[in-house]
């Protein structure tokens, strides 16, 4: 089995999409592996989890893939949504929801999730990194 | 200055509450003193839902009285405390503690005391009548070292008490004097059929006999009960139930008048025969020399005597006086639909009766009828459906003929008569005597939009409950007639409701979220993302439409698999630590050795917790989510296929072992379950759907308790719908009996495709039926009858899903881009997810928990969180 460390996609189209995390840019997925709508995971190099969504807007979000309601490392498997134009995630456990862009929680406002800038790169940019 | 004039109650029981609530209104507790007695060491409370303790209830719930009443109005309450004498020429009463207390008006509210029949040994130890909380908190503490219980007694509250003593785990019998059950209420044909539910129930009984004696042990505790045919029932505990008698000592003591049967008389006023006193309830016997034990006639009283005193202080209330009243009831008894109304016994000159009865289904029918065609009462035992229709329309001539208000589907003309074709007149909560004018205004003039608020306003449905259900369907109709918006939207997106969104869909042909979103959504919500409600619920209108627009169905293609929701997503059920459960369809329960071998080598090879689940079939839990693709692959070569069990759609097809095996069966129950579960599967609908099949009227697969069942009959199948388990379990109705096989399958088509069409999101068919206008009459006439002419295309519905199916597993294991969605990691396909982690626990797995736990927020149980 592969050990749990992070290893750049074999990016053929070109543009990849960045996280930044502990003070760098991580390279993670080129763009087209994310699904309108939906959500993946992925493995920060620190073996932390990250959830990465895009809306129908075109815009792209990153925030820890941990549900603070159960400890279990889910959120990337929510369903997205959107209320007065602001991206949403609902956790697929217990259903409570959190604000892609603030990592707010929309139903306990003691709650919210880490988030996580990111951008995407064309591979020329990305080598000259 | 004058001292105020002094009322004091005697007795604060559901009645004597209902005087201070009256006084209150009429503003008398303003200008009077008023004092109440309370023997018992509590304000009053329900005792109509006394038995609801057993079920949960606690004392506090049951109050009547909220908190604050005594205080707000300024009444002195004395509670534990009984008045033991009255000097009426002094105008003062004295209590056994030895208080006195002068009056001017006295009121008596003492209710009645149980009949205890003077047998030998009815003093022994476990002893016990059934009339006050104190009396349950002593049979509730000493059924816990009992193993049998026997009440005597077979009359409404007989039975209640039995219940009650069943549900306390006990082994029960009811011995009743007369030859039949519930005798004041049902006739004989009734009682037979009553008989038959109670017996079916596991409660013994025996009728036409008397306790003569009760045989304790040396200990003096109750070890049987000697009946009069000399016959012995060993027990341990004995209920008390023969009948109530009215506490009028205190009256005949100082001299009031009072039956030679017991109670006191008054007049239509409620006074006594000593014009300062009055007395209300059970302890009264009213000018039609009745002493009535029920409480909503006691509730006239208390409305009669509050308005005289009102007046005779300077008052206008004016009320007319009370001269009698409708004693219906409808027993509570778990399980048990029995239901009397008006002159259920047909005693008026010229009665007739219109009879239905099949002992086979223990469902009795009576209603009395007079020569000119007005219904005057009746008895429903088995199926009390009708009872708040019925008992409404008592007294007038009904707008259909009464034969087809008692006649079951698919025989003579169906009833299509819901509460809106009643007169405004008509009483609709006998309990608190409301009209259904009363009720129509709540909606119209108070503007309530929701059934608590009409409870509150009216306060119909606030005692028996037997009322609420037409309640709500008169409210229903009143909002809708008055076109009050409610926003019945299905959510923040759109203001259509799922039944409309269906039909937009259909008839627009429209194929996906996107198009319906920015077509149909409110204005705020288009070219949005729409959220965790609107699109699983679209996700499954699009699923079952898919067939019939032949736009594809796989729920993992294209946009479609945005929309689902994780479970639909992965095709197995999310678990709480991230991990999944697998669960393969096993059609009716039925499965072969080989094929559990399977499930057994993949469970152990890929280190999977199995369990036996409620439905007939076998859980694994604990795959990830990458396993799942390999998983699925041994199971798929082995011949299994996706169990749904992560959809809204068929569930399982439950069997009894049936007729090949059983010695009671009288048809092959598993072949039909299996052909059932063959033919809707992998339908999606607005909730999940169950059904059963049962050999015969035993009813082993639990049939009664499903979205449809099915149980076997000598001649065919009947079909049974609307049932449900879980939180709010229904048991089904009688759509259609003794159907063939084709028949059976044409009905269940149509029905489900019905319901397909018109439920809200996330409903059962159970509150569906509820709720839809008409209830299952309607249901029946648009599925049995085809009243809308739409059957031809609910077939046509089926027929297409049934061509269209694909066993989504298959399917996805042959395509390799669904499965790109089986990994943990976007950027780690290969890596398992490191935090879904098991610790052992009985030979098996279970979820490591305590990784999950991170420093900041405690894992929470699914209990502990509120959802929204
Ligand atoms: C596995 C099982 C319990 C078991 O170990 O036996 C089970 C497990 C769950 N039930 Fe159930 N139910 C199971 C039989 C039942 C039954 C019994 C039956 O089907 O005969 C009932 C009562 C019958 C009924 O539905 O009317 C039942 C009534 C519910 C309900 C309440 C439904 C209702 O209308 O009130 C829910 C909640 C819901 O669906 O909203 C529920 C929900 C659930 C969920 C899906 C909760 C969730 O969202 O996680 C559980 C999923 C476990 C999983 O991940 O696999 N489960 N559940 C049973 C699976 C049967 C199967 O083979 O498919
Ligand atoms: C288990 C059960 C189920 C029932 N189900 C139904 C039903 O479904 N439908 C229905 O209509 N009715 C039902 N009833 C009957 C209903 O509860 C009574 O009709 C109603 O309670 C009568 O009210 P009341 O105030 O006249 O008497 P109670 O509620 O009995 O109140 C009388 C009170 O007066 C007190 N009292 C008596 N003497 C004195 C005294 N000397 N000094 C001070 N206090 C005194 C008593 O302790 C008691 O608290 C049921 C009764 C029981 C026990
Ligand atoms: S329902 Fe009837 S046929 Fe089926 S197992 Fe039970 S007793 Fe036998
Ligand atoms: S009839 Fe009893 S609460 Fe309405």
């Amino acid at each position: 089995m592969t050990t749990a460390t992070a290893s750049t996609p074999a990016a053929t189209a070109g543009a990849v999409l960045e996280v930044a995390a502990a003070g760098s840019w991580h390279p993670v997925c080129p763009p087209s592996a994310l699904v309108v709508g939906r959500g993946v995971a992925a493995l920060l190099p620190d073996g932390s989890q990250i959830a990465l969504f895009a809306d129908r807007a075109g815009h792209t979000y990153a925030i820890a893939n941990r549900d603070p309601f159960t400890g279990a490392e889910v959120l990337s498997r929510g369903l997205l949504g959107s209320a007065d134009g602001r991206a949403f995630v609902a956790s697929p456990l217990l259903k409570q929801r959190f604000e892609l862009a603030t990592g707010r929680c929309l139903d306990d406002d003691e709650v919210s999730v880490p988030v996580y800038p990111v951008r995407t790169v064309t591979a020329a940019h990305h080598s000259a990194k | 200055m004058s001292t105020p004039e002094t009322i004091v109650l005697v007795g604060h029981g559901m009645v004597g509450q209902r005087f201070l609530e009256a006084l209150a209104d009429h503003g008398v507790t303003r200008r009077a003193r008023v004092i109440v007695l309370c023997e018992e060491p509590r304000p009053a409370y329900d005792r109509v839902k006394l038995t609801s303790y057993f079920s949960g209830a606690t004392p506090e719930e049951l109050t009547l009285a909220d908190e604050d009443f005594m205080s707000r109005h300024g009444i002195e309450t004395h509670l534990g405390d009984a008045a033991a004498t009255l000097d009426r020429t002094a105008r003062t009463v004295t209590t056994l503690s030895g208080s006195r207390f002068h009056y001017d008006t006295l009121v008596l509210a003492t209710g009645s005391y149980p009949f205890v029949p003077p047998v030998p040994g009815r003093d022994s130890e476990g002893c016990f009548v059934y009339r006050t909380i104190e009396d349950l908190l002593a049979i509730e503490s000493y059924a816990q070292t009992a193993r049998t219980g026997a009440v005597v007694g077979g009359g409404l509250l007989g039975l209640e008490a039995a219940g009650a003593l069943q549900g306390l785990g006990l082994d029960t019998h009811v011995v009743e004097f007369s030859p039949r059950l519930m005798s004041i209420q049902v006739d004989e044909g009734g009682g037979a059929a009553l008989r038959r539910k109670i017996e079916g129930m596991g409660i013994q009984v025996h009728t036409g006999v008397g306790g003569q004696e009760v045989i304790a042990g040396e200990d003096g505790r109750v070890r049987s009960l000697l009946l009069s045919d000399g016959s012995k029932v060993a027990t341990d505990l004995v209920i008390f139930s023969a009948g109530i008698r009215p506490r009028d000592q205190l009256a005949r003591e100082a001299g009031l008048t009072t039956g030679e049967r017991g109670g006191i008389v008054i007049d239509e006023r409620c006074r006594t025969s000593d014009p300062n006193t009055f007395a209300i309830g059970e302890c009264a016997k009213a000018v039609d020399g009745m002493v009535y034990g029920l409480v909503a006639p006691g509730y006239e009283m208390a409305e009669t005597a509050a308005a005289a005193i009102a007046d005779s202080l300077g008052g206008e209330v004016g009320r007319p006086g009370f001269t009698g009243a409708d004693t219906s009831t409808k027993l509570k008894l778990l399980g048990v639909d029995v239901a009397s109304f008006g002159d259920a016994l047909g005693t008026a000159d010229g009665a007739l009766d219109v009879l239905y009865s099949d002992s086979r289904a223990g469902v009795y029918k009576k209603l009395v009828v007079s020569p000119d065609g007005a219904l005057l009462g009746g008895v429903l035992v088995g199926d009390a459906e009708a009872y708040g229709t019925l008992r409404a329309l008592t007294g007038s001539v009904p707008p259909v003929p009464p034969e087809s208000l008692v006649l079951p589907a698919g025989m003579g003309a169906p009833a299509a008569l819901g509460p809106t074709a009643l007169p405004d007149e008509a009483v609709i909560c006998s309990c608190h005597n409301v009209q259904k004018g009363a009720v129509r205004a709540a909606v119209t003039e108070h503007e309530c939009t929701d059934l608590p608020s009409v409870k509150k306003c009216t306060r119909a449905g606030t005692g028996c409950g037997s009322c609420v259900k037409v309640l709500g369907q008169l409210m229903d109709a009143e909002l809708e007639a008055g076109g009050i918006a409610v926003d019945k939207g299905l959510c923040g997106c759109f203001s259509h409701t799922r039944a409309e969104l269906y039909e937009i869909v259909r008839t627009l042909r429209l194929t996906t979220f996107a198009e319906i979103l920015d077509s149909q959504g409110r204005p705020e919500a288009r070219q949005g993302d729409g959220c965790e409600i609107c699109k699983p619920a679209l996700a499954s209108v699009l699923a079952s439409l898919a067939p019939a627009l032949g736009s594809g169905g796989h729920v993992l293609d294209g946009e479609q698999a945005a929309l689902q929701d994780t479970n639909d997503h992965h095709l197995a059920n999310l678990q709480r630590n991230g991990s999944y459960s697998v669960v393969p369809r096993v059609p009716g329960g039925e499965i072969t050795p080989a094929k559990l071998i399977v499930i057994g080598e993949v469970a152990r090879d890929f280190g999977l917790y199995t369990k036996i689940t409620g439905g007939q079939r076998i859980d694994m839990f604990g795959a990830r989510v990458d396993q799942l693709p390999a998983i699925w692959a041994r199971l798929v070569d082995a011949g299994f296929e996706s169990g749904h069990a992560y959809g809204k759609s068929l569930r399982t097809v439950k069997s009894c072992v049936g007729q090949t095996w059983c010695r009671y069966g009288v048809q092959d129950s598993v072949r039909m379950a299996i052909s059932l579960e063959l033919r809707y599967r992998g339908l999606r609908a607005p909730h999940k759907l169950k059904s059963a099949v049962s050999g015969c009227a035993r009813e082993c697969a639990e049939a009664m308790g499903k979205d449809f069942g099915v149980i076997a009959t000598a001649s065919g199948w009947n079909l049974y719908v609307g049932g449900n388990g879980g939180a709010t379990p229904r048991h089904a109705d009688l759509l259609a009996q003794d159907l063939s096989d084709a028949e059976l399958v044409r009905l269940i088509d149509r029905f489900l495709m019905f319901y397909i069409r018109t439920a809200d999101r996330l409903e059962r068919t159970s509150t569906w039926l509820e709720r839809i206008d008409g209830g299952l009459a309607h249901v029946r006439d648009v599925v049995v009858h085809d009243s809308l002419g739409l059957c031809d295309e609910l077939e046509e519905l089926m027929a297409a899903h049934v061509e269209g199916y694909r066993d989504e597993w298959a399917a996805t294991l042959e395509d390799p881009e669904r499965l790109q969605r089986f990994v943990s990691f976007v950027n780690a396909p290969g890596a398992p997810d490191p935090s879904v982690r098991f610790v052992a626990e009985r030979e098996q797995i279970k979820p490591d928990l305590t990784l999950l736990s991170g420093p900041d927020i405690p894992v929470r149980t699914l209990e502990g969180t509120s959802s929204r």
